[in-house]
């Protein structure tokens, strides 16, 4: 709809490539502005789970979409910054100080992760970070001096300046957090060193031919994800107040992968989409299990359905609806469901829609689809 | 001192010998090519060259510099840049990015310099637009340039991993099978494109190739590879009469 | 002393399991090079379903077993023309996320069909002891060393000499050159996951009269696999191998070791092995060539 003519390289580089996208943004970004104002408390509290889940979004981003790197095991980070936030707010330490800290305490931690992992690819990395998650998740249950293991360590709420954040405060500090985040991971792609991320990606021989020092980015790549997930531990401490090491389990580390992958994994916008629709499923599992069983009942009525065969349906659909593992349930589906037939993710999905809009009614649908590798063995 | 020059390079993978105490010296601005049967080292030889194998035995000089033991990185910072024989191209990026990706030893940036998107971060990428924007031009490549890898044709592929290699900036182009897979037309394009990078833009070429018409079109010197020894070295003309390369590659 | 050999006798009971469920592994990923990281909860299934047979519908216990086997066989080919084929060719990251997804998946309707309540199974050996000197071996975990063994000497047989086990190298080694040579392929693919889901069907069998049938068996299968990796993915007899060093080392860190090591102990190692050697111990070091 709108044709992108560059007269200069320079224009090529602005933040918004076109006035359109411009006007959307400010336009979201007034919203999200307003929100505290226009929003009951409960939204308000959704949002910036959102957020949080967002920046690790963008840490899955940079490490796995971009540079290619799998991790299983951003848990662990979130962890580490998550407790950081509770030590130094106990001790006093301000807000600004420790959040910053906590980054880079995470970072240099994911750096030395990053070394071994060096030498690393494929599956062996992956479990790599899982044993790394595991064995820092019981780090933390130990360290009882610190951490206070299992009981749980309790958070005093955000302060600023010396006053406690109110909720529509630490909302703001959320979504600076975010958008800052967001920015910086955005100019990251856009230069030599997301360049160099996605050249790891896709070919490390050739990336090393152009000039690349893999293990340098590779490193940094660990350290920055790190480091942002970090950031992320410590509006998620300050967030729930409490902390315990079985809150950060492999099961949170899948989540975080679900984020990317559900988003869309090349994408930044994937990562904010993935969190929307994670902290999405929560509300709407509990409006089903509410509204699911009054549309059965109703429809059974409705057409007089009285045989065994639809009460024993609708007895089954009450026992998958109550039973506890529904959520895992749920997730295990989509996960499933999302890579099958949505394997560039909701992000891919939403490009497909603009491309269909601009190029109605022309648009053909094979135009988008992904390619299939059978031959190249991904053995490095 | 001679431009570039290899003496006594061996490479041993267990028990095979790849390559076998081969010696040879390139001069500046020529163009040399490496002919030989299938199996003969080639390959390996340039894979040695561009630093992803380590050699056994044997030296490899680069404009006086005694560069054997340096990484594969850094011999793309001394201006020796490859390309690849089954293409290895970014497949998810569009041709303009991994055009950019050639250019990275040309920037200077750090990586909290990209981060912020500082005023040097944003005159660099500039520069290395147009620098990229060049090299599309002289390759003709502009109206792949927004696609991505992955949609575009064998042919052009080959093209852009010549184009990539050029962003590098390179003073020694090192080209692997640049003609395999080409139709006769392609192949002549490319011989045009070599040409045309050896004389206009100075590069000394160094390449592997089968196709005896490319060679002769194109070389200034020919070497001969045979089970990763070498069979003759001299002029295309002088190598293709040479009654061992006769025998074990070209036929009669 | 005594304390000790009790100890790697129990260790090495323990590892059989670990082994055989990344025996399950390895064998997917030779042949497909897919990660299967449901291997787990399809091992929690066999238990489950071996309840089924054996406690609800009362079958003898060889009869139930042979019944879950088949079972399971069946559950891990439509696993794999359900899920995994469709998605052949994506890039491994995408099938293994996808294979978690099964894995979430299969746990949930376990809790849904079976309960949550832990469950169990009479068997021939239940309760029963050998004594060999002053040691005080269980017969369950006796009966899960001799199954390991003789599965391992059963497939090793089975590769080596039956004209389907070469079929199944040969895709495994070279998908394309399997085709052309006749070798149905996807057939190839379903029988491999049936036998590998019918191997974990088995440790799972093998297993639940020592820790009881819950639907938290699936965990176990997040330990096999740093056996898996410690043998080196490519490699079977690697995975028995792998199996049983880690399940020598949790048993001894359990029992040596202060409180909480023993959760780790086996990722510990698996760390230690992967900085000494990437490719695990027994794996091979695959160079791209260019």
């Amino acid at each position: 709809m709108s044709a992108h003519i560059r007269t200069s390289h320079a224009q090529a580089d602005r933040l918004f490539l076109s006035g359109q996208s411009k006007i959307w943004y400010t336009l979201l970004g007034l919203a999200m502005v307003a929100a505290p104002m226009l929003l009951p408390p409960y939204y308000l509290s959704q949002i910036v789970f959102v957020l949080i889940y967002a920046i690790v979004g963008v840490a899955m981003n940079v490490l796995s979409g971009q540079a290619g790197q799998v991790s299983i095991g951003h848990a662990a980070f979130l962890a580490i910054g998550a407790y950081c936030a509770a030590v130094a707010s106990k001790h006093g330490v301000p807000l600004p100080v420790y959040l910053l800290l906590a980054g880079v305490l995470t970072g240099l931690i994911g750096y030395l992760a990053g070394l071994p992992a060096l030498r690393l690819h494929g599956i062996y990395l992956a479990i790599a970070t899982l044993a790394f998650a595991f064995i820092v998740e019981e780090i933390l249950a130990r360290w009882e001096s610190v951490t206070h293991g299992n009981e749980g360590l309790m958070l005093a709420k955000a302060q600023l300046f010396g006053r406690p954040l109110s909720d529509a405060g630490f909302y703001y500090l959320c979504l600076g957090v975010t958008v800052l985040v967001v920015l910086a991971a955005y100019n990251l792609t856009r230069s030599p060193t997301g360049r160099a991320f996605m050249a790891i990606r896709d070919s490390e021989t050739a990336a090393r031919s152009m000039g690349i020092d893999t293990a340098h980015f590779k490193t940094a790549a660990f350290a920055m994800s790190a480091g942002i997930t970090g950031i992320a531990g410590v509006l998620y401490a300050h967030k729930l107040s409490f902390l315990s090491p079985e809150m950060f389990s492999i099961q949170v580390s899948i989540d975080f992968v679900m984020i990317i992958i559900i988003g869309g994994m090349l994408s930044l916008r994937g990562a904010v989409f993935g969190a929307i629709f994670m902290i999405m499923v929560d509300p709407l599992l509990i409006f089903l299990k509410d509204a699911l069983p009054l549309a059965s009942s109703a429809a059974m009525a409705r057409f007089g359905l009285d045989g065994p065969v639809p009460q024993a349906l609708h007895a089954g659909l009450l026992r998958v609806l109550n039973a506890p593992g529904l959520k895992s349930l749920i997730f295990g589906l989509i996960i499933i469901l999302f890579i099958v037939f949505e394997p560039m993710g909701l992000d891919g999905r939403w490009q497909r829609f603009k491309a269909y809009l601009a190029q109605f009614p022309l648009y053909r649908p094979a135009s988008a689809r992904a390619s299939r590798m059978f031959l190249k063995s991904e053995r490095r | 001192m001679s431009y570039f020059k290899v003496e006594h390079l061996t490479v041993r993978f267990g028990g095979l010998t790849a390559v076998d105490d081969v010696s040879f010296d390139v001069d500046e601005g020529q163009v040399f090519t490496i002919i030989g049967p299938n199996g003969a080292g080639k390959t390996t030889l340039f894979n040695l060259i561009s630093r992803l194998y380590q050699p056994t035995t044997g030296r490899i000089e680069f404009c006086g510099e005694d560069v054997t033991l340096l990484s594969a990185q850094e011999i793309a910072g001394r201006g020796i840049a490859r390309t690849f024989q089954n293409i290895e191209l970014f497949e998810s990026a569009s041709t303009l990015q991994n055009l950019l990706v050639g250019r990275h030893r040309h920037s200077t940036t750090r990586i909290w310099q990209d981060i912020l998107r500082t005023p040097k971060a944003r005159a660099e990428e500039i520069e290395h637009r147009r620098a990229v924007e060049l090299v599309i031009d002289v390759l003709r490549l502009q109206r792949y340039r927004d696609q991505a890898i992955g949609s575009l044709p064998y042919g052009v592929r080959k093209v852009v991993e010549v184009a990539r290699a050029l962003c590098v900036g390179p003073s020694l182009l090192l080209l692997d099978e640049p003609s395999s897979g080409l139709n006769v037309e392609e192949t002549d394009a490319m011989a045009e494109w070599i040409l045309e990078i050896n004389r206009r833009l100075k590069v000394t070429v160094l390449m592997v190739e089968h196709d005896m018409s490319l060679v002769n079109r194109v070389s200034d010197r020919v070497l001969a590879l045979d089970a990763g020894k070498i069979m003759a070295l001299g002029t295309a003309e002088e190598v293709q009469n040479h009654p061992d390369v006769i025998a074990a590659y070209l036929g009669t | 002393m005594i304390d000790f050999l009790q100890q790697l006798f129990s260790g090495v009971a323990l590892g059989c399991v670990y082994g055989l469920i990344a025996l399950g592994f390895v064998l997917i990923y030779k042949a497909t090079e897919v990660v299967n990281f449901a291997q787990g909860e399809v091992m929690m299934i066999g238990a489950f379903l071996s309840y089924t047979f054996i406690s609800t519908l009362g079958l003898n216990y060889w009869l139930g077993f042979a019944m879950c086997i088949v079972c399971m066989a069946i559950i891990g080919s439509l696993i794999e023309r359900l899920v995994v084929r469709p998605i052949l060719g994506y890039p491994q990251f995408s099938i293994v996320m996808a294979t978690i997804g099964l894995g979430l998946v299969l746990r949930a309707l376990a809790g849904i069909i079976w309960g949550t309540d832990d469950l169990r199974i009479e068997t021939p050996f239940t309760g029963g002891v050998v004594k060999v000197g002053q040691l005080v071996l269980s017969s369950d975990s006796l009966s899960i060393i001799v199954a390991t063994a003789v599965l391992c000497a059963v497939l090793y047989a089975f590769f080596r000499f039956t004209r389907l086990g070469i079929a199944m190298q040969a895709t495994s080694q070279n998908m394309l050159a399997a085709y052309y040579m006749g070798i149905p392929v996807k057939r190839m693919f379903s029988l491999i996951w049936s036998l590998s889901a019918a191997v974990a069907c088995a440790a799972g069998v093998l297993l639940a009269p020592i820790t009881l049938i819950h639907a938290n068996l699936g965990f176990l299968g997040i330990k096999a696999f740093p056996a898996a990796v410690l043998g080196g993915f490519g490699s079977i007899p690697g995975a028995v191998a792998g199996g049983i060093v880690i399940g020598i080392v949790e048993s001894m860190s359990g029992f040596y070791l202060p409180e909480g090591f023993k959760d780790v102990a086996a990722y510990i190692v698996v760390l230690a092995v992967l900085l000494w050697r990437p490719q695990g111990m027994f794996g091979s070091n695959a160079i791209k060539k260019v």
